[in-house]
């Protein structure tokens, strides 16, 4: 047990290694030849980084030994039981309510837990001294996720094609740039960008895999894709409605004061 | 009693990282028991994986803290101090390049691209035939998110409003997209998606909101953030370019 644990936190220790060492390259490269300025406190940002690289390797041991397994096998179970175990051929969209919400649940409960997305909304908050919220803006996104993945499941369940729904998700997003404050876009347009990633890709594409090669009509290599792409894409809507909720809500709270 | 000295501060970032992923254990404990009924399988390996994926999470905040974050914004300031416009162009070139090439989730996606052009008679369908293509896929996608890093580090130089850029971005998507053969589309699409790893999204953002104070006359909310949102959005473009010449 022990044997086998230390295997394959080496096996994925080295993979991150692998994983980061163009990036380190880049830094020492220009750092040493070009910069050559002593980088401040340099000893507590080797640690630092020596923390991530061991944080990300236990926490990516972790979801491969205990959450991805479950994950999949769920999927498995839940297309199944909304397929009528595979033999009578549901055809309605209507029959995939269950997956629909396992997709809303997936898909807000593991942006919850991306890493980079705690990074940048640490650091919006730290730019923004507090007056954006790290957990609230996470919230946002997450909502923005789940709304997107089960819309991305009710594409694939339909066969709708999967550029109308991008494109009018662009059509949105652009309407409400233009009503939103100059200093939360940029921020809501990254949160697109940084929701899909270590724990939410690998679930979310085993999640469209599964449901295209159980859905009657549907290729798992023309089907499966896409669903990444909504979960990039709305949560760019979420964060804009999101900021434009939060300040309506300030504005009545203090009009009604007033009254 | 607020808990103070590192191992305060280890108990905090443990209990946050269980915080975070207290929905995800909500969410299949719900299904697996009240939809699914079924019991768990394999428990004790799920709890040890837990634990694994908590601590994980910690010392991974704790990193981003104390290294990721103070790096970016050394690097920053000495780029804006030392004042060549070149040779930071050609670092955020770099660094969007290398974040890029090596990433996993690409070269899975890649992978999966070069099946589905063999199917659909773009290519030959032989090994060979799909390695180049997703190789070549590969190289393509780095090459959009250096040039994509080049590009958001000259908007925060030069201040030019993130959302005009965004929108050009979309237009060209739209176009593409008409133009393009369709068993590209949900690849290009995906592509976006998974280029912003996670040690690269911390360093990349660090970075820009570290150029963005370090500049007179740029707001580090403004136009700080960004980056993040054209590595997304340029790889989209180069790969509908991409399987519409190759």
């Amino acid at each position: 047990m022990i044997a086998e644990f230390l295997l394959a936190f080496l096996e994925a220790a080295a993979g991150t290694v692998v994983d980061v060492a163009p990036i380190v390259v880049v830094l020492v490269v220009f750092q040493a030849i070009v910069l050559r300025r002593r980088l401040p406190n340099p000893r507590r940002i080797g640690a630092g980084a020596l923390a991530v690289l061991l944080g990300l390797t236990l926490f990516l041991i972790g979801l491969e030994e205990a959450l991805f397994p479950i994950g999949n096998t769920m999927v498995r179970q839940l297309t199944a039981l909304a397929t009528g175990g595979g033999s009578s051929a549901a055809t309605h969209w209507a029959d995939y309510a269950l997956v629909y919400a396992f997709a809303a649940a997936v898909g807000f409960s593991t942006t919850m837990a991306e890493p980079s997305l705690i990074a940048v909304s640490l650091k919006a908050q730290e730019v923004s001294g507090g007056s954006i919220g790290a957990t609230g803006l996470r919230v946002a996104v997450a909502l923005g996720v789940a709304l997107g993945v089960a819309l991305g499941c009710f594409r694939i369940v339909t066969g709708t094609p999967l550029p109308w729904y991008v494109i009018a998700a662009y059509v949105v997003v652009i309407a409400q740039t233009f009503g939103a404050r100059r200093d939360i876009v940029p921020l809501a347009y990254d949160s697109g960008g940084v929701t899909t990633s270590t724990v939410t890709v690998p679930v979310v594409a085993a999640l469209g895999l599964g449901l295209a090669a159980s859905v009657p009509g549907r290729s798992p290599l023309i089907d499966g894709f896409g669903l990444i792409a909504f979960a990039s894409v709305f949560p760019i809507m979420s964060v804009l409605g999101y900021a434009k909720a939060a300040s309506w809500w300030r504005r009545r709270g203090t009009t009604g004061e007033e009254a | 009693m607020p808990m103070t000295g590192p191992f305060g501060r280890i108990g905090r970032r443990i209990g946050g990282a269980a915080g975070d992923l207290a929905p995800i254990i909500g969410v299949i404990a719900f299904f697996q028991v009240a939809v699914l009924q079924q019991p768990f399988p394999d428990l004790a390996g799920v709890l040890a994986g837990l634990v694994c994926v908590i601590l994980g999470l910690a010392l991974f905040v704790e990193g981003l803290e104390s290294g990721l974050f103070p790096l970016g914004d050394a690097i920053a300031q000495a780029f804006a101090r030392r004042g060549s416009l070149v040779v930071l162009l050609a670092f955020a070139f770099c660094l969007g390049f290398g974040a890029t090439v090596a990433e996993p989730a690409l070269i899975a996606v890649a992978g999966k691209a070069g099946d589905v052009a063999a199917e659909a008679g773009a290519i030959a369908d032989d090994a060979a035939a799909r390695t180049a293509y997703a190789f070549n896929l590969r190289l393509v996608v780095a090459l959009s998110v250096g040039v994509a890093i080049v590009l958001g580090v000259l908007r925060i130089i030069r201040g030019w409003p993130v959302h005009w850029l965004i929108m050009g971005g979309y237009a060209l998507v739209t176009v593409m997209t008409a133009v393009a053969p369709p068993e590209i589309v949900g690849v290009a699409y995906d592509s976006g998606g998974v280029t912003t790893g996670t040690i690269t999204v911390p360093l990349v953002t660090a970075l820009g909101v570290g150029l963005a104070s370090s500049i007179r006359g740029r707001n580090p909310l403004v136009d700080g953030f960004g980056l993040i949102a054209f590595a997304s959005l340029m790889p989209i473009i180069f790969v509908l370019v991409y399987g519409t010449v190759a």
